[in-house]
């Protein structure tokens, strides 16, 4: 593997958050509410696995290494994905509040990406903006269905938008790879996004009969490869199969 | 009774004229009954079969064969919906056919209550299970209830990519490293015997069969059918160089099928009984993931009420 530089540091970033978010959504196959959710969950999850392995092979690319290299080998330490992304799936509630802060981030984050001057990455963006159209619909539609529904779902919905409230910091922060890709026209700036964020959330919220989080928290240290306790687990998992049998063919 | 009788004779005047019969269309009640027996076991098979493939979407050997399974996994999960859909038109709801699923009263295919143990499962069931239920789902494109044969026709489409990527992952299996083969035969060695055993018991012992073939419910016996899976799969195994574990197989040119040994029903009855590995494991993820959705379903139903409403106040 090729020492890797900020550009395909970068695409990794990207590919982690897709790659463990998915594993996550995937989590909810054949465990919906119903089983028009359930095919919902596994599109969802399938458009990020597709965009994780874009990425990763991508990078993989410029690493000189394989996408599944990537994805299997290396540990939660050299995962660089932002937090919210491999928090556990929790109840429906959870799934729904992280997707819907997830979405609404992303759709912002990729329409910008589609001009970034790395033809490979705005490719990839492109692709990426039109399903995060489609899923920043789905998430913002549960989020209003189940805030407005009944007094349980409602509550549960307060409940996951508390417990999530201080991961959403995360997604907004700019270190200095970033700022630098951002000044060669490669990479976009997060901070700038944010008003834009704020502001479909307290929309959305105000229809879902939710309301913003009182207690305010920042949690952050993924791009660091510092995670939850949960992440290990999930790599133990989804790895351990490939990491048995080094060299074959699947 | 006499006067259903022109009824009844229409009806089976339809079905010899190979008419498909429609939910608006007069039927006698065991048709309903048999169909509704039918077809919910069909769709309640399509979802417990999630399960065992499922269990290896997590921690499967690469992303793109994670992905290829998750989209399968998918799949059946849409052909559930389907079938399910196709049995309301018999006048029973989805949520019925959930409570005799979760009680026991219902059934689904026993092959499931098989334990997926390796990876190499997920390549034996897609290549042997996919491909039984395949056999049995051509031929039932052809049966007589209008859209029990439509959601067939939909579903088969799909099943040829089910069995195909099952059958891939043995292929790479096979040509892999001593482990991967062994894994791959190991897989087969359990498998096989199971997916005959789908088809149902002999001709000879079947009970509901005369009346579904008079009915064109089931359009060929269970004995034809699971020959020709068996002459299907034969060839295959060929290619792939492993064995199936059957000492009696063999080709008899005389009847030009092969022949094969004869299946443990001691074993079959068994596991539909209750004595498979999973039988209680498969009902409780099914009533744990329905028990921990059912806010959400209220909620959808509560909101859906509220709009409704105000859509009528204003
Ligand atoms: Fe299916
Ligand atoms: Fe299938």
């Amino acid at each position: 593997m090729t020492e890797p530089d900020n550009l395909s540091t970068y695409v990794l970033r990207l590919a982690d958050d897709a790659m463990v978010l998915g594993q996550r959504i995937s989590e909810w196959t054949s465990n919906s509410p119903n089983l028009e959710e359930d095919i919902a969950n596994s599109n969802v999850a399938l458009d990020y696995l597709g965009r994780a392995r874009m990425l990763y092979a991508y990078a993989a690319t410029m690493l000189n290494t394989t996408e599944d290299d990537l994805a299997f080998m290396r540990d939660a330490r050299q995962y660089t994905n932002l937090l919210m992304h491999e928090l556990p799936k929790g109840d429906y509630a959870f799934s729904t509040v992280r997707q819907f802060f997830i979405d609404s981030f992303d759709v912002l984050y990729f329409e910008q990406l589609i001009h970034s001057g790395d033809a490979q990455l705005a490719a990839i963006a492109a692709k990426t903006f039109k399903e995060c159209q489609y899923h920043v619909r789905r998430s913002r539609d549960l989020m209003v269905r189940l805030g407005d529904g009944t007094d349980e779902s409602n509550s549960r919905m307060q409940t996951a938008l508390d417990e999530l409230w201080g991961y959403r910091h995360e997604l907004f922060m700019d270190d200095e790879l970033e700022t630098e890709l951002q000044q060669q026209g490669v990479a976009i700036t997060r901070a700038d996004l944010q008003p834009k964020w704020d502001a479909a959330i307290q929309d959305c919220l105000t229809e879902a009969t939710l309301s913003i989080p009182e207690a305010d928290w920042t949690v952050s240290g993924g791009r660091a490869g510092v995670h939850s306790e949960h992440l290990g687990h999930m790599l133990d998992d989804m790895q351990c199969l490939h990491r048995s049998h080094p060299g074959v063919t699947w | 009774m006499n006067d259903l009788v022109p009824e009844l004779d229409n009806f089976q005047q339809k079905i010899d004229d190979e008419q498909r019969i429609e939910p608006k269309d007069w039927m006698p009640e065991k048709y309903r009954l048999n169909l509704i027996r039918q077809m919910s076991q069909h769709a309640h098979s399509e979802v417990i079969g999630m399960q065992p493939e499922g269990n290896w979407i997590s921690s499967a050997p690469s992303l793109y064969r994670k992905i290829v399974l998750l989209s399968k996994v998918q799949d059946e999960a849409g052909h559930g919906l389907y079938l399910y859909s196709a049995t309301e038109t018999l006048g029973i709801t989805r949520a019925e056919m959930n409570a005799r699923l979760q009680s026991g009263e219902s059934k689904y295919a026993s092959i499931f209550n098989y334990p997926s143990l390796t990876w190499a499962d997920v390549g034996a069931i897609g290549w042997l299970v996919d491909g039984a239920a395949i056999v049995n789902q051509v031929s039932l494109q052809r049966t007589s209830y209008g859209p029990y044969a439509r959601a067939m026709i939909r579903i088969c489409k799909e099943e040829s990519f089910h069995q195909r990527q099952g059958y891939d992952i043995m292929v790479k299996l096979a040509e892999g490293s001593p482990a991967q083969r062994e894994m791959a035969q190991d897989a087969i060695n359990r498998w096989w015997w199971p997916s005959l055993m789908m088809f149902g018991p002999h001709d000879s012992d079947s009970v509901n069969s005369q009346q579904s073939m008079k009915w064109k419910i089931k359009r060929q016996s269970n004995d034809e059918l699971r020959q020709k899976f068996v002459d299907q799969t034969v060839q295959q195994c060929e290619i792939l160089k492993l064995e199936l574990p059957d000492p009696d197989l063999r080709w008899n040119e005389e009847r030009q099928h092969y022949d094969f040994g004869e299946i443990d029903w001691d074993e079959f009855y068994q596991v539909i009984k209750g004595n498979g590995h999973c039988n209680r494991d498969r009902i409780k993820h099914h009533v744990k993931a329905h028990k921990e959705g059912a806010w959400v379903r209220e909620a959808m139903t509560a909101y859906a009420g509220k709009k409704a409403q105000r859509k009528d106040a204003a």
